[in-house]
């Protein structure tokens, strides 16, 4: 029994050992520095100060709570479209028709695609000058680039929100088609003997079987979306900004002391990530022992 | 009225299709045209141009194979770029593997105290966003002598590969049956070949997806390179970045295709294994 122990505590340790080294250890600094602590410019003291300035002092409060704001927006939003997309993709898909395979290859495509090119993919198109832009003048609906509507580098997220559907729909539709798959279509021939119409079919067939695996997605989703850099410093705006982007930027300051308020902010951001997670648990947990 | 309605289901598939690749037809547009201005939607002249300036194709005159090499020898920026992210993928990804598979093989196989903690340990890197850990431990690296080269950009490229490799192959094992190395070992075979020729063949398969998912994963991280390479380590997601900000549409085109030529390599070659159950999948969501 002994001898198990060693092999479980020598086989756990290298993976545990990065993960607390690199990973926790680097949460911690980061909360060190965020608490004024910084040896380097020989700054020792301990307080809050830097999570006060940015949530509440003059020059930052704006910028954050706009930041905020849009950082929630543009969660929401994205997940919640891609996840609608993905699920009437995948419920229209699994029928058969022709090109069927190169459809199903065309929505799995954007899966593997890194986000940083799925950005510059929405600049080429949606942008005032892409490709979108030029369908619009050919067929007469705009005259110059500056009639089209500006989708990308706008100040709602439009572009950043568009970035991550074409990304995330993908990924959606990957788990929402072996859910389906899984299931089958017993229940809803089971629904449309007893006479169910499409719309009962869809609401209470099929939507809470793939609710749980919907719903565990978009979490992943959010969570990313929320704390994920490069398609906001490629597709958004100076003001307002995504709280990642404005914690980088605080962190690249020449001004020293902007690095603990960009550690803050980016302890800020972690700990709504971790709220968010820990509610979704304690609901599907409730859930359970509901049922 | 069924008919119809099925009718359009499938126009709503195609055009559905259509506009999801909107973008990479854009890419290749940008990549291969010159002078493609507003608003044209067809290029009137189609170049190698972009090429040209990125010194992966030799001027016209010099294309020969001679001309190739010698152009590529020079060390391009992107030639450059393209071989850090290769290498520092690979080395990762192996590192990883070796790493992970002994723990794998104890959370798959083993049922002991405190496991679900551990798991929930090995995971959180992928729950939490990479700017809360790479801005504190770009300070600490800068201590120990781990900025700005290539050994700390490997280091760090761990911490969002590890989770994934660890948990994939969790699932693996968890469906193994060891029975079958004891009986190897009963039957004389050493714990060499008994791992070569027993283990080895078993979890093969799913230590393929894992290992090209965990190169994926180290391909397109940008954020952890940039900080901790300190501008030192430039890799392919950096260029394009970089490019992309400086707005040369067929630059940014031009290596955008070369960085995403391997991810679609990757899902041709795994989409027999991706699915919703995979563990790697819901790595997928953050690349």
């Amino acid at each position: 029994m002994g001898g198990e122990r060693l092999k479980i505590i020598l086989s756990l340790t290298p993976p545990l050992l990065i993960i607390f080294t690199l990973f926790f250890g680097g949460i911690f600094y980061g909360f060190l520095q965020s608490l004024g602590y910084q040896p380097a410019i020989g700054k020792y003291e301990i307080n809050f100060s830097a999570y006060y300035n940015v949530m509440f002092s003059e020059r930052y409060a704006k910028l954050f709570w706009t930041g905020l704001g849009l950082n929630l927006w543009v969660s929401f939003a994205s997940t919640f479209l891609a996840a609608v997309f993905a699920l009437f993709g995948a419920l229209a898909i699994r029928k058969t028709f022709f090109a069927k395979t190169i459809c199903n290859f065309i929505y799995s495509l954007n899966l593997p695609m890194p986000h940083l090119v799925v950005a510059v993919g929405i600049i080429f198109v949606f942008s005032q000058s892409g490709l979108l832009a030029r369908f619009a003048s050919q067929i007469g609906l705009i005259g110059s680039p500056g009639d089209f509507p500006v989708l990308v580098k706008d100040k709602y997220g439009l572009g950043i929100i568009l970035a991550y559907i074409w990304k995330e729909a993908a990924f959606f539709f990957i788990i929402l088609m072996s859910v389906l798959q899984s299931l089958g279509e017993n229940f809803e021939e089971l629904a449309q003997s007893l006479g169910a119409n499409r719309w009962q079919r869809f609401r209470y067939v099929i939507l809470p079987l793939v609710m749980p695996n919907l719903f565990s997605a978009s979490i992943i989703v959010f969570a990313f979306s929320f704390g994920a850099y490069e398609v906001p410093a490629l597709l958004g705006v100076i003001y307002p900004q995504m709280l990642p982007v404005m914690a980088f930027e605080f962190f690249l300051n020449p001004d020293l002391n902007a690095r603990s308020e960009g550690m803050a902010l980016s302890i800020i951001i972690a700990i709504i990530v971790m709220i968010l997670v820990v509610f979704y648990f304690w609901l599907t947990q409730a859930k359970i022992r509901k049922d | 009225m069924n008919n119809n309605l099925k009718k359009i289901n499938i126009y709503a598939i195609y055009l559905g299709a259509i506009i999801l690749i909107l973008p990479l037809i854009a890419f290749f547009i940008n990549a291969f045209s010159f002078r493609w201005f507003y608003p044209q939607v067809i290029p009137k002249e189609l170049s190698l141009q972009a090429w040209v300036r990125l010194k992966l194709i030799p001027k016209p005159g010099q294309r020969t194979f001679e001309g190739f090499i010698d152009l590529w020898a020079s060390n391009p920026a992107v030639i450059k770029a393209l071989l850090n992210s290769l290498s520092i993928g690979f080395l990762v990804t192996i590192v990883s593997i070796i790493i992970a598979l002994p723990a794998a093989r104890v959370l798959g196989l083993l049922n002991f105290r405190f496991k679900k903690l551990i798991i929930f340990i090995m995971v959180s890197p992928t729950i939490l966003p990479p700017i809360a850990f790479v801005l504190g431990l770009n300070i600490n690296f800068i201590s120990w002598g781990f900025s700005g080269n290539y050994f700390g950009v490997c280091l760090v490229h761990l911490v969002p590969i590890m989770p994934y490799v660890v948990l994939t192959m969790t699932g693996i094992f968890a469906n193994y049956n060891p029975d079958f190395e004891h009986q190897a070992r009963t039957l004389g075979a050493n714990k060499t070949r008994t791992f070569l020729l027993i283990t080895l063949p078993a979890i093969a398969p799913g230590m393929v997806v894992a290992a090209l998912f965990a190169f994926l994963v180290s391909w397109s991280q940008y954020l952890l390179t940039f900080l901790i390479g300190a501008g030192k380590v430039m890799t392919l997601p950096l260029l394009v970045f970089s490019t992309a900000s400086s707005g040369n549409p067929a630059l940014t085109a031009a290596i955008s295709i070369i960085f995403i030529f391997p991810a679609i390599l990757i899902l041709f070659f795994t989409s027999k294994f991706v699915s919703g159950e995979s563990g790697a999948t819901s790595g997928f969501g953050k690349i």
